[in-house]
């Protein structure tokens, strides 16, 4: 499957969202709410519930399913108080000892007057460096779209999963073909997912993502079990880290990152 | 060399200069002496990382670490490598950002500028490895760091590895802080997308000049979501003083005095 048949899959109406994974696979879910500071950003669905028996923070960006849904959800463009919520029982979860489970799903932060207004760019600045200074393990698992600094802010974690056909985007193809070429045209989009490197797969080879999970839609409650085994065992294997391992762990997972190459002094004198 | 030597050299002191805002022409040695402002109508002009560190840093104080770091095209991007290489040729510099340690009124520090000429300044691998080994670098040799941002945002020609840079930066900014060291961002314009969304909006301190456009989001992109017509001052460093995210507006004049006192009665934080 190519870059740009993907993305139309990640997109795909009826691709189960943030919320149905929270059902399947937590356990006893109790929903928390709000920032504390100005509102409550329903892009963002978090709260407490156990995962296979041990309790969890979770947080999900959530699309809605239909229009109505949709519009409570803003489309799954999370608001600066969506960011903020997030960050809050982020912290919450670091003061009860309890890991972080994150499902990634967003076409990008919400780019309106209002979330503008109220620091968007902040927002999401504070929810990474928060996040890369944790004490408790956090897991991230790319559902849909993985897009931009926007779906980064949940997913500077220890460990990325990523769904066989979700997508993970530093632009949104639309965005990078209108730069590139003017205009946004399908064809334009297309040649820019493949340009753009966006894929399941890609991730894996750049080491963004750690593991790609299998859909399996049809069977989707089988799908959430094995899901569940993989995020347990992963659990497992980071809460034998001490809270400093915990953090360097996740240092140095983003300190590899960069695709360079060094030469001493400088090459370009004129 | 800095775009303005370039000028300096290709002309001298007393060729003229048109403002981009006024139509305004005055000597190059006359807006020089001005802090590149314009003399009629108080535009700034955006500066290169060099003559910004010229105008911030106590004469010959500045050191440069970890020149030499080049940017690849790892994913054949369309013109990519020819705007690299053009670049690299106008600027004759390696990538975005410059980096160093500094004297700032006898204050050390470490120092990054960011240079929106280079590609707008985007960040790519170059850009955020940099940055982050100024941090680790700071940390290690327990210096406050001074940021200079500019930036159009990621660099989108590096795909999802750029945006895997804003959590790689703000990782080593995390240690820095949890060092008990200082870290000032300065914001000059314009300071957008993966930028302002990362290192520009952790600092201890964050200032900016005036006017400069701080944002997440484009401006063209917000009014397309939002449907209406914004007002003149949006994203303006103004605007943000107004709604609480900065510090201070510092006036191009006045900055290296105000970098000077912060840093002076920041000094023995981590040591104190």
């Amino acid at each position: 499957m190519n870059s740009y048949v993907k993305l139309k899959t990640a997109r795909k109406n009826g691709r189960p969202t943030g919320s149905a994974y929270i059902e399947k696979i937590i356990d006893y879910p109790i929903e928390f709410h709000g920032d504390r500071r100005f509102g409550d950003d329903l892009a963002i669905m978090g709260g407490v519930g156990f995962l296979e028996g041990k309790p969890v923070t979770f947080l999900a960006m959530e699309k809605g399913k239909d229009l109505e849904s949709r519009l409570v959800r803003n489309f799954g463009c999370p608001k600066p108080e969506g960011y903020r919520k997030a960050l809050r029982l982020m912290k919450q979860a670091e003061k009860f000892h309890r890991p972080v489970i994150c499902f990634v799903d967003t076409l990008g932060a919400y780019p309106g007057a209002d979330a503008e207004e109220r620091g968007q760019g902040q927002a999401i600045a504070e929810s990474i460096l928060e996040m890369m200074g944790l004490k408790v393990p956090v897991i991230s698992v790319v559902i849909g779209e993985g897009g931009s600094g926007g779906a980064l802010a949940l997913a500077s974690a220890n460990r990325v999963m990523i769904l066989e056909n979700a997508v993970y985007s530093v632009i949104s193809p639309e965005g990078c073909a209108s730069i590139l070429w003017k205009e946004s045209t399908q064809e334009n989009v297309a040649k820019a997912a493949e340009c753009l490197h966006i894929t399941a797969q890609d991730m894996k080879d750049f080491e963004v993502a750690e593991e790609i999970i299998p859909e399996d839609f049809e069977n989707f409650s089988k799908m959430c079990e094995d899901m569940k085994t993989i995020l347990t065992t992963a659990i497992q294997e980071l809460s034998a880290l001490s809270e400093e391992e915990i953090v360097r762990q996740r240092y140095q997972r983003f300190r590899k990152f960069g695709i360079f190459e060094e030469k001493k002094g400088r090459l370009f004198k004129k | 060399m800095s775009f303005i030597d370039n000028l300096m050299q290709k002309y001298n002191s007393s060729a003229k200069i048109t403002c981009k805002k006024c139509n305004f022409e005055e000597t190059i040695g006359n807006l020089e002496q001005h802090d590149y402002i314009c003399s009629n109508c108080g535009n700034y002009y955006r500066l290169d990382a060099r003559a910004r560190i010229k105008l911030v840093t106590d004469r010959n104080s500045f050191k440069e670490l970890d020149k030499g770091l080049i940017s690849k095209d790892f994913l054949e991007f369309p013109n990519y490598q020819e705007k690299l290489e053009k670049t690299r040729h106008d600027t004759n510099e390696d990538d975005a950002v410059v980096c160093g340690t500094c004297f700032i009124a006898d204050n050390e520090c470490a120092l990054f500028v960011m240079n929106s000429k280079f590609i707008m300044a985007s960040m790519g691998s170059v850009v955020g490895e940099k940055i982050t080994r100024l941090f680790e670098y700071a940390t290690e040799h327990q210096l406050p760091v001074v940021g200079f941002t500019a930036s159009g945002g990621a660099r989108m020609q590096e795909g999802v590895i750029s945006l895997m840079q804003m959590a790689k930066v703000s990782g080593a900014v995390k240690q820095h802080s949890n060092a008990g060291l200082l870290y000032i961002t300065v914001l000059t314009d314009p300071t957008t997308g993966g930028v302002t969304a990362s290192f520009a909006m952790q600092g201890d301190i964050i200032l900016a000049e005036p006017k400069a456009l701080v944002g997440f989001a484009g401006r063209r992109v917000v009014e397309q979501t939002t449907k209406s017509k914004l007002p003149d001052n949006f994203q303006k460093a103004e605007f943000l003083l107004e709604h609480g995210f900065i510090d201070a507006i510092v006036p191009r004049p006045e900055m290296r005095d105000v970098l000077a006192e912060l840093l002076m009665m920041h000094q023995g934080g981590a040591k104190a």
